[in-house]
């Protein structure tokens, strides 16, 4: 592989792993928050409402999840292609 | 006996507020910057939990400390919108934004801008975003040092604007970014603990668990086995006010505001140039969970306090005789923040939704700082909330005066109008801009303009209106060319400035709710604006030539970690 190829093959695999997580990142916050919020509020865990929970906890531990996991999935990328530093 | 109360709380809190600010400043002296490198982005050897602390103290200003759960407890539900908007921002920051940025390595917002759309006209505008969207969030930072001073130390607000101001340019001026940075670390720590230890006591309190964000969901420690948040809903409606849970706000508002600030937020320069203070591109990655992670400490706790200091309000107040009042209760009667009114003579204490009968008016900002006096915990406790409330102004509020001084002494100065200036001479321009900075600020905190609290929020919208589309196509689309980004970027903040001075400022005809395009609040419309930014810029770069070999190399390269081989 020439150089040119390895550096687009690696934004290839970056920018699918961003549409994954961004997604998530869409159904946690825009989808269950807001969107179904209503929905989602005919479930309840303990004294929270699942729609109300998700707008005002539950998205928050996801975000936070999702870019941990985004730093994992790019450390093991970068040394597959070579380029961690 | 109620005297000596007071007067310890007073002591407690210049000791806690004098170690803090003796703190800061050893810290500002410890690390001087030596090289324009050091001032502006602290040498570029942040280590990233370092760097992650002091974004999240950047972050979470007086607003998020003083403001943010008072105003959820007043909005419920629509709430919302500024926990998920405030720190959904970061996942954009962290996978769109910081790793390639700080592989761009160079000092500032306007820095990559310019050189990617290979225009001293883009750096211009993109100058002129950056000073509008700081100097309007700085002016709020400075409101809230001079509450918190004027209520914990009673002096006058203005001493307390001053003597914030003098702290901030002492450590800004001599430290640049790195005395700001480990100056952050520190205000990170004295913050998280200021507005955890009352938030855990309360929710001991009320529902037993110790852990806020679990008590918000548990059931009431009276032994009657009822979930706090139904006890809430069922007071909230008793008194004539929405279902806590449900909120009020339109799915499209909430929705839009919420975007605006996510989008806002990963495009404020305050934010963006902390990453280019980590070594490397991983680090980069790594510093922006650590720092999401730090602030969702505070930010998952705040809705919870709201909870608390809600339920524990009404109950407090709600239909009980005004002479039976508790002393905080008069203490910020004095403040203004508080009013009550015996519209009906009967000595009781309406506090209902409707505003023909509402007897009391409630500030936002009491929420917080009132809530371990509403609770009746110990006086150290509400000392340290005083503490807190400084650190978080303080840590904000030194992050943007260095986005203000760079701008002016790095990317005008240094780029557009004396190239040949020495290291040296930069340095101390610096210097001078930042003193300037400091100055103009304390101005604005001395004599708040009407509108400032207004403007804080926009500030978010402008920066989605006008960063934000620029970095992210300038990263993901090669063929954005120069044209196609300053167009963009040009009417997208025009247009943000046209709807918020329609709506907010009543211009060009002003309007009311009735007349929002789409039904989107003011707050909100920086969705819009960022979308119509897009949409140009696209266009724009149809009809004209594409950027030339040597930019589209940047981008290449920005987009791997390490040397391309």
């Amino acid at each position: 592989m020439t150089s040119k190829q390895k550096s687009k093959a690696y934004w290839k695999e970056n920018v699918r792993y961003l549409a994954i997580l961004l997604l998530i990142w869409f159904l946690v916050s825009y989808g269950a928050g807001i969107l179904f919020k209503d929905t989602l509020n005919t479930v309840r865990i303990g004294g929270f409402e699942l729609g109300f929970w998700f707008a005002q906890q539950g998205s928050m531990y996801v975000f936070v999840i999702l870019i941990f996991v985004y730093v994992r999935l790019m450390n093991r990328l970068d040394k597959k292609y070579g380029y961690d530093e | 006996m109620s005297s000596f109360a007071v007067m310890s709380v007073q002591a407690w809190t210049y000791i806690l507020v004098g170690v803090s600010f003796a703190l800061y400043i050893g810290i500002a002296i410890w690390s001087r910057a030596g090289s324009t490198k050091e001032f502006y982005v602290a040498g570029g050897g942040v280590s990233p939990l370092a760097n992650g602390m002091a974004t999240a103290a950047d972050w979470m200003s007086a607003a998020s400390f003083i403001s943010m759960a008072g105003i959820i407890s007043f909005m419920g539900y629509d709430g919302a919108v500024y926990l998920m908007g405030w720190t959904g921002g970061y996942v954009l920051l962290a996978l769109l934004l910081a790793p390639y940025l700080r592989k761009f390595g160079k000092f500032t917002v306007p820095d990559f801008i310019g050189d990617r759309y290979y225009s001293s006209t883009a750096r211009i505008v993109a100058v002129i975003c950056a000073l509008i969207v700081s100097f309007t969030y700085v002016a709020g930072q400075m409101r809230g040092v001079g509450v918190v001073f004027s209520r914990f130390l009673e002096v006058d607000i203005n001493t307390g604007v001053i003597i914030g101001m003098v702290i901030v340019l002492f450590y800004a001026v001599l430290g640049g970014m790195k005395g700001i940075t480990y100056t952050q670390v520190a205000q990170y720590c004295v913050l998280i603990f200021a507005f955890m230890v009352p938030a855990i006591f309360i929710s001991i309190q009320m529902t037993g668990n110790p852990i806020p964000q679990l008590g918000m969901g548990g059931t009431l420690s009276d032994g009657s086995g009822v979930y706090l948040l139904d006890k809430l809903n069922g007071l909230s409606r008793e008194l004539g006010f929405a279902e806590y849970t449900e909120g009020s706000k339109s799915l499209i508002d909430v929705f839009a505001i919420t975007l605006a600030l996510m989008v806002g937020t990963a495009g404020l320069p305050h934010v963006i140039v902390r990453f280019f203070t980590v070594p490397r591109v991983k680090d980069a990655r790594k510093s922006a969970g650590l720092a999401l992670l730090f602030i969702v400490i505070l930010y998952t706790t705040a809705p919870a306090v709201s909870v608390f200091a809600r339920t524990n309000l009404i109950e407090t107040v709600s239909g009980k005789p005004y002479s039976e009042m508790p002393e905080w209760f008069t203490n910020w009667e004095t403040t203004g923040l508080l009013d009550f009114t015996d519209k009906n003579d009967d000595g009781l204490i309406q506090y209902v939704a409707d505003e023909e009968r509402n007897e009391l008016q409630i500030d936002n900002d009491i929420m917080v700082l009132a809530n371990p006096e509403i609770a009746r915990l110990p006086n150290w406790v509400i000392a340290l909330v005083a503490a807190g409330g400084l650190a978080a102004a303080l840590s904000t509020a030194a992050g943007l005066l260095l986005v203000i001084s760079t701008s002016v002494s790095h990317d005008l100065v240094k780029k557009q109008l004396k190239p040949d200036m020495s290291e040296k001479n930069e340095l101390w321009v610096a210097r001078g801009s930042a003193a300037l900075a400091v100055i103009i600020a304390a101005y604005f905190g001395i004599n708040p303009p009407g509108f400032v609290a207004a403007v804080v929020a926009l500030a978010f919208g402008l920066a989605a209106a006008s960063f934000f589309p620029a970095i992210i196509l300038g990263i993901f689309y090669k063929r954005m060319n120069r044209e196609g980004a300053v167009s963009g970027m040009v009417i997208g903040i025009l247009l943000m400035l046209f709807y918020m001075m329609k709506f907010k400022f009543d211009l060009f005809g002003g309007g009311t709710e009735a007349d929002w395009w789409f039904g989107i609040s003011p707050e909100g419309f920086g969705m819009v604006a960022m979308i119509v930014n897009f949409a140009v810029a696209l266009l724009v770069s149809r009809f004209t030539p594409a950027p030339p070999e040597e930019v589209q190399d940047i981008v290449e390269n920005i987009r791997v970690p390490g040397e391309i081989r």
